[in-house]
């Protein structure tokens, strides 16, 4: 391509890549939640050899975290417990729903 | 052979006998301890290559994988003490594993699994000030070369891989499409995202990555894909906190 039209190609690009990046920069801020995540779906994925890829037993485990939006960790809702008692996230480890060893 | 040696060929295969002469602690046989070891060696690579290829384990099935993995750990034991790298040679064995012929994605899938875990854990880099761009003269912006982060990866693919990962890992996602993909793995934050390429943009990320000028790059993309368009690869660039320097040559 001529180096003009390359020149303005690259321009405009800028211009509207700029422009689409200060209205997505202001993403959600994220928190560890812990005990809301189904089993073998927490977040954290370092992988083998790491303790925490995916290795969550139970669902809802107290001690697995997710990364959820900020602010939404206490309040977002699970299914109550076998008890009949809330179950609640919390943005420390829990000691409700552990695996069985 | 060398007692460690044969310590060594025997830890990987159950076939062998036990080592002779193993004494544990006290001065005792240590034989069945010899099993013990043996068999948490195994396990253990075998479950580091499920926690790095969920989704090959997930097409294939636990089982297939659990024999794939078993034969692939004997043919190639881990060379590096740290977990998380084992398995780079894993995609290519997939495609020489002649009942798994047939299933010619599997390897590029099984690459792009391993990308994401090298980018998790590759080293760590601040973003570009993005006010660059905007300071740059427009006519100078061909000469601006970009440094990519050290957690992007690129893929390219004849299989729709970045369809079949999310397929396989994603609930509700769309059936992958017939077509090839390319794949830019980018590390936003923390966690690594692979992003399907459009047509030209492989080309032109991988004459940035050479160290070739936004201009030259912009040719390169062209001549796959004449009408390629660089804002929406360049949008996601930074917004995924992909570059990471971006400087000017002096004038030609």
């Amino acid at each position: 391509m001529s180096n003009t039209i390359k020149t303005m190609a690259i321009a405009t690009a800028v211009t509207a890549a700029m422009a689409s990046h200060a209205t997505t920069a202001t993403a959600q801020e994220k928190v560890k939640c812990y005990g809301v995540s189904l089993a073998g779906q927490n977040d954290c994925k370092a992988g083998a050899g790491t303790t925490c890829a995916g290795t969550s037993k139970v669902d809802y485990q107290g001690n697995a975290w997710t990364l959820v939006d900020k602010g939404t960790c206490t309040t977002m809702e699970l299914p109550e417990m076998a008890d009949g008692t809330e179950r609640m996230g919390s943005l420390e480890e829990l000691d409700r729903d552990l695996p069985q060893s | 052979m060398s007692r460690q040696g044969t310590f060594r060929s025997a830890i990987l295969d159950p076939a062998q006998p036990v080592p002779p002469a193993l004494l544990d602690g006290q001065g005792g046989p240590a034989g069945r301890r010899f099993s013990v070891y043996r068999n948490n060696v195994t396990a253990s690579l075998i479950e580091a290559l499920e926690q790095t290829f969920p989704v090959i384990r997930k097409l294939i099935g636990p089982q297939a994988f659990a024999s794939v993995a078993g034969a692939y750990l004997r043919a190639h034991p881990p060379d590096s003490p740290v977990l998380s790298r084992y398995g780079a040679g894993f995609p290519d064995y997939l495609g020489q594993c002649e009942p798994l012929a047939h299933l010619g994605y599997l390897p590029d899938t099984a690459r792009l699994e391993r990308a994401l875990v090298d980018s998790y854990h590759a080293a760590d880099a601040a973003p570009v000030d993005p006010s660059i761009f905007a300071q740059t003269p427009p006519e100078d912006l061909p000469r601006l070369r970009l440094r990519l982060a050290p957690a992007t990866r690129l893929l390219r693919s004849p299989w729709p891989i970045h369809g079949i990962w999310r397929f396989n890992t994603e609930e509700g996602a769309p059936q992958p499409p017939h077509q090839a993909q390319d794949v830019l793995v980018t590390r936003p934050d923390f966690d690594p995202l692979p992003r399907p390429l459009p047509t030209g943009g492989a080309e032109f990320l991988t004459a940035i990555a050479t160290g070739l000028a936004l201009g030259e790059a912009m040719d390169r993309a062209a001549e796959t894909a004449p009408a390629f368009d660089l804002s929406p690869l360049l949008g996601l660039l930074l917004q995924d906190n992909a570059i990471t320097d971006a400087t000017l040559d002096e004038a030609p």
